[in-house]
């Protein structure tokens, strides 16, 4: 022990338990061929095609891009942020659906809980709060440099006006997220922001009625705003960024440089 | 049967010459529907051989020799045979042969008649144990897209695409948790039916259409603009007739596009930042800010 062969051995010890579960059955049957987790990957060609083309990868992104495509100049990332932005408040938001209750005046009491009974309860309302702040302003800047690029000419018609759609739907979620804290903020920024759609002519005070649930906000609205938002709105804009994702592939690729 | 290029003819006809054990002649000239070369010894039934003509004077089949021709087991092809005669309302074909021997009618419940005695012998298979391909089709590039992509520079999305990506979402995510760690959402009194806030502001992303209202009618500003908006973004990629991406030959569009981005950012800019109680006109500097997304932050 005090030679210090006890450090080395103890080292072996946990290096050869990593080989040997690196080499298993259970390991190999989760990590497909190709991958880079796997003890007999090599760096070759063609398993770094492997690593997408063998993997749930493979929906995303293509074995190869062009070139430009990987500037990230070209991109800026922003769709891939969004998207990344998206995964995030979804994660954080099924955080906050086990502290949160879309009733008055529980729904207020229970984020103000969330502030000092839960752990990390704050930030991970934080987290999300600001990751959609965040997600409207890399989605509508994602649709300016796709603009500026003349990325939405054909193939790509199509797939600009899904975005557009998934802007829209963005911006919904956002709204009726901003009513779920039930407090002073909440309730008249919605108001006024509901307000505006029910100038609207023909349906407008109907659509608004529908949306409401009521001439006015009530504490019904709040279940109805809190339906959309955790339910009917994301999955919308999963189907939608499906056919996004989908259609960037198949429309070949990102769009060529300028 | 579609023209074959040769040397795939020749290929299938290898094989099959291999799999059948006859030499690869005999196997290309029965896939090319001719004699076999003399000299050959006819294994099967030749392709080639005249069809007999049924006395009832209707089509004629001979199915043995159209199983060795092409290679579709005998069953089968007597099957497909009275499913298209009762699909369409025809008559079974007469066989050539000892199979006339069957009578269609009462072939119905007989797949595939029993060979009779001095008739040819049925079409033999491939001996047990060894199976064979057909070539079902050859699809001529080009037939069904275009193939004349030049040759582009791409990269492996493993690992350069990938590594890109994955730094972008850590960047992303370290200035989420930054943020959330030192500014708190905001969570202002309980909501009061009776007690409007002066100024009530929507959503950020909302006022600039709530800076509209302040100069226009409420069915313009609300309703109308923020509609035909959407629309006119939608149409872009179909009134943008101009193929180029070349930023020197839109310079058009891209004035426009910049007119209304800019004028968009300014109108929520204005909205957010310069309007104060009863939505008047402040400046931001002397007067205070009226954003009460940030009150944290600002506090
Ligand atoms: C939830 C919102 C959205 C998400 C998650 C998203 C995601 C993406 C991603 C990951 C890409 C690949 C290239 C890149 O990162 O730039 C992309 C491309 C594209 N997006 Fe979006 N997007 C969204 C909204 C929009 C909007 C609002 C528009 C436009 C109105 C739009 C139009 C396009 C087009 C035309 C492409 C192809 C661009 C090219 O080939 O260069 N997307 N999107």
């Amino acid at each position: 022990m005090a030679d210090g062969n006890g450090k080395g051995g103890v080292l072996t010890a946990v290096k050869g338990m990593g080989t040997h579960l690196r080499n298993s059955q259970v390991w190999n049957s989760i990590f497909r061929p190709g991958s880079p987790a796997r003890a007999d990957s090599t760096d070759s060609p063609r398993n770094r095609a492997y690593v997408v083309m063998n993997n749930v990868l493979y929906h995303l992104h293509p074995v190869k891009v062009k070139r430009h495509g990987l500037k990230v100049s070209y991109v800026l990332c922003l769709g891939g942020l969004s998207f990344f932005l998206f995964i995030i408040l979804t994660v954080t938001g099924i955080f906050l659906m086990f502290y949160y209750r879309p009733t008055s005046p529980a729904a207020y009491f229970d984020l103000q809980a969330l502030a000092t009974d839960v752990a990390f309860g704050q930030l991970v309302r934080n987290m999300h709060r600001w990751g959609a702040h965040l997600m409207v302003i890399t989605v509508f800047l994602h649709m300016t440099r796709v603009f500026y690029h003349g990325a939405y000419k054909p193939p790509r018609e199509f797939n600009w006006v899904v975005g557009i759609i998934l802007l829209l739907l963005t911006l919904l979620l956002s709204f009726t997220g901003y009513l779920l804290p039930w407090d002073q903020l909440a309730l008249w920024a919605v108001t006024v922001g509901s307000n505006m759609g029910a100038y609207a002519p023909v349906f407008g005070e109907q659509v608004s009625f529908i949306l409401v649930g009521g001439v006015q906000i009530t504490a019904d609205t709040l279940l109805r705003f809190y339906v959309l938002h955790v339910l009917f709105l994301p999955f919308v804009i999963v189907i939608f960024m499906a056919v996004h994702f989908w259609r960037v592939r198949k429309d070949g690729g990102i769009s060529g440089p300028l | 049967m579609a023209q074959l290029p040769e040397n795939l003819l020749r290929r299938a006809a290898e094989a099959r010459a291999k799999a059948e054990g006859i030499p690869v002649e005999e196997a290309l000239a029965e896939m090319k529907g001719e004699a076999p070369p003399a000299g050959a010894d006819a294994a099967a039934p030749s392709a080639g051989a005249p069809a007999p003509v049924a006395a009832s004077g209707g089509p004629v089949r001979d199915l043995d020799a159209e199983s060795s021709k092409f290679g579709v087991p005998r069953p089968l092809l007597d099957r497909g045979m009275r499913a298209r005669a009762r699909k369409d309302g025809t008559a079974v074909p007469a066989m050539a042969g000892a199979a006339v021997a069957a009578s269609p009618a009462a072939g119905k419940a007989a797949p595939a008649a029993p060979a009779a005695p001095g008739g040819p012998p049925p079409a033999a298979g491939p001996p047990p144990g060894v199976r064979t391909q057909r070539l079902l089709t050859v699809v001529k590039a080009g037939a069904i897209q275009g193939t004349t992509k030049e040759p582009q520079d791409k990269v492996n999305v493993w690992p350069h695409l990938l590594a890109i990506e994955f730094v972008a979402l850590l960047a992303m995510l370290a200035l989420l948790t930054l943020m959330s760690a030192f500014i708190d959402a905001p969570l202002l009194e309980f909501a009061n039916f009776n007690q409007q806030p002066n100024p009530s502001k929507a959503p950020w992303y909302f006022l600039g259409l709530q800076e509209l209202l302040a100069y226009f009618d409420p069915q313009v500003a609300g309703v109308l603009l923020p509609t035909f908006g959407m629309i006119a973004l939608m149409f872009i990629p179909y009134v943008d007739r101009n193929p180029s991406v070349r930023p020197s030959d839109r310079k058009l569009a891209f004035s426009i596009f910049t007119v209304f981005f800019m004028a968009a950012s300014i109108l929520t800019i204005f909205g957010s930042f310069f309007r104060g109680p009863g939505f008047n006109f402040v400046f931001p500097w002397r007067d205070g800010i009226f954003f009460d997304d940030l009150k944290t932050l600002l506090e």
